[in-house]
């Protein structure tokens, strides 16, 4: 069996980052990743980030990759990257079960960093799996990978970045959004990307869901309805509307299966998404050598992936023997970083997330 | 209504406004109104006129003593929440951002758009501008009537 010093398990912004802050600290690392192509969620992303410039804000998600791609490139010697590769298992002797084209093969390390990012949640609602009823990451990769688009008239189910700007993708495609519909009572997301599209003519329609879709062999309506504060539909305030496609953004939860097969301490924290790992200030779990980084510790912003896997391939470098040379002076700029990013309105729930597992609350 | 709608009120979007007399050359006109951890602003304007701060999450402001007009933040804020604008005899001439295509051409008519997304007034496009700086966020100089000096925000799409 292959032994190795260092595995990360995905090769989205946190994992490539890691590998790189790893590599300039001299360890070599193998990234594993099951898609055809390193990138994670940047690789569908057209437009510009936000965030600082440490972070590459207003450059294109898609060239954000293929900075983070080029850093590894140039650590070629000691990166890695291993793609068509799902990692299948992790057992706690610290080996990898991984699945390249159909063959199944073993690799061991001596650390782990788990990166797998985060999964779409989906509504419950009646018709819920016709054609035409997509997630949002979905009709993400059909039209801006694969240059496909969803359908001609697209209602948008929630009004955070994302549903805000995959909307925005939607028009800039030449796709009629007819409007986006948001439960809660306020727009979830950025309110420069709200205001982008409403003056683009879309219509941002609070206090709203969906009720049922309808159509026989593929969409043809969905009826929206009303809802109170509580989220309580409110009968008599249904209404039809026409359209071939509805795409679903209400939210991502962590990708933390995975970690399911070791013996580390897991808690449910609504507000860093669902499911995550116990993890310390340097990212480790409940378990000696088992990392964690990115939105699968907590659905966050590339940005904060990006800082997470650094502060983790830094960590781990040093753990296993390989001190950055300018280790203190990285680490304290990092952390600040990450600090920085979250000290806003939009960073409370996280920071009070982190709080709630780490049991801080408690007192 | 900003919460539920996105667009911002009359009173807003005039606080980012400088009084009028500073009109007579490009401004930069910041409709970014949250604390969002965002500052390319700051960081790419090469007067530093614009402020955000330690705090990345403090909305940006301009000082209109220091912004030249030079376009360059029109391009390079991520939320495209940037717009240059100057006074002209009975024009309003602006700077906006723009994403779509076709690329409007010189001497096209177009239609001014406010930011309930309506058809607001007429207008003419003067200057297009791309290129690798703009990195696909092309920038359209334009002219309407000044009446609509805080009502415009952009163009209505070419179909
Ligand atoms: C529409 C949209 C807009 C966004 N806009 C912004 C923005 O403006 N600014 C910003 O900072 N962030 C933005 N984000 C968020 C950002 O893309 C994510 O937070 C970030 O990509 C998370 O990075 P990650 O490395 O944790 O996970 P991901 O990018 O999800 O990468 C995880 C990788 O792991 C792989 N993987 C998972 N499981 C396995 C397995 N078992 N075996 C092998 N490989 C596996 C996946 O294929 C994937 O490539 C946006 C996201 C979306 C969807
Ligand atoms: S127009 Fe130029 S000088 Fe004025 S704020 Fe923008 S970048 Fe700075
Ligand atoms: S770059 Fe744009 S979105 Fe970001 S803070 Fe500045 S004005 Fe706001």
């Amino acid at each position: 069996m292959r032994k190795v010093d260092f595995v990360i398990i995905g090769g989205g912004p946190a994992g490539l980052s890691a590998a790189h802050k790893a590599a300039e600290a001299g360890l070599s690392s193998v990234v594993i990743e099951r898609d055809d192509k390193v990138g994670g969620q940047l690789v569908k992303q057209t437009h510009m980030f936000f965030g600082s410039k440490k972070q590459y804000a207003k450059t294109r998600g898609i060239d954000i990759a293929n900075i983070l791609i080029g850093h590894c490139k140039a650590h070629d010697d000691l990166i890695e990257i291993m793609t068509n590769t799902t990692v299948t298992g992790l057992y706690d002797d610290y080996i990898l079960t991984l699945l390249t084209d159909d063959v199944y093969h073993k690799i061991e390390a001596k650390a782990i960093l788990v990166a797998s990012g985060a999964s779409e949640k989906f509504m419950l609602f009646e018709n819920n799996d016709l054609p035409g009823i997509y997630g949002a990451g979905a009709v993400q990769t059909l039209m801006n990978v694969y240059g496909v688009l969803p359908g001609e008239e697209v209602v948008m189910v929630g009004s955070g970045n994302i549903g805000l700007i995959v909307s925005y993708q939607l028009l800039q495609a030449g796709v009629r959004v007819k409007m986006v519909i948001e439960a809660a009572s306020q727009i979830g997301g950025y309110k420069v990307h709200a205001s982008k599209i409403k003056r683009l003519g879309v219509d941002i329609l609070t206090n709203h869901t969906v009720k049922r879709a309808i159509g026989d062999d593929t969409l043809q309506k969905v009826e929206i309805v009303e809802v109170d504060d509580q989220w309580n539909m409110i009968e008599g305030t249904e209404k039809i509307i026409e359209c071939d496609a509805l795409c679903i953004s209400v939210g991502l939860s962590p990708l933390s299966t995975i970690l399911g097969m070791l013996p580390v301490k897991m808690k449910y924290v609504g507000k860093l998404g669902g499911n995550v790992p116990v993890i310390d200030y340097h990212h480790e779990t409940t378990m000696n050598n088992i990392f964690v980084a990115g939105d699968v510790c907590g659905v966050e912003e590339a940005s904060s992936a990006i800082v997470e896997g650094s502060i983790a391939g830094l960590f781990i470098a040093n753990r296993l023997g390989y001190k950055h040379p300018e280790y203190e002076k990285e680490m304290n700029d990092l952390t600040q970083q990450l600090e920085n990013l979250r000290s806003g309105p939009f960073g409370v729930k996280t920071v009070e997330g982190l709080r709630e597992l780490r049991g801080e609350n408690d007192v | 209504m900003f919460e539920k709608t996105g667009v911002p009120s009359e009173k807003l979007v005039k606080s980012r406004f400088p009084n009028e007399r500073y009109l007579n050359s490009f401004k930069a006109i910041t409709e970014c109104y949250e604390e969002i951890p965002c500052n390319p602003c700051e960081t790419s304007c090469p007067f530093d006129a614009i402020e955000v701060g330690i705090d990345i999450n403090t909305p940006p402001r301009v000082d209109f003593d220091l912004c030249t007009g030079c376009g360059i933040c029109v391009y390079s804020c991520p939320g495209l929440a940037i717009i240059n604008v100057m006074l002209e005899d009975d024009d309003a001439i602006f700077r906006i951002p723009y994403e779509f295509l076709p690329i409007p051409e010189v001497g096209m008519k177009v239609k001014g758009v406010n930011r309930f997304g309506e058809d607001i007034c007429d207008g003419e496009i003067l200057k297009v501008k791309e290129g690798k700086l703009q990195d696909k966020t092309i920038v359209l100089t334009l002219k309407i009537p000044k009446e609509y000096l805080y009502d415009f925000v952009t163009i209505r799409r070419l179909t």
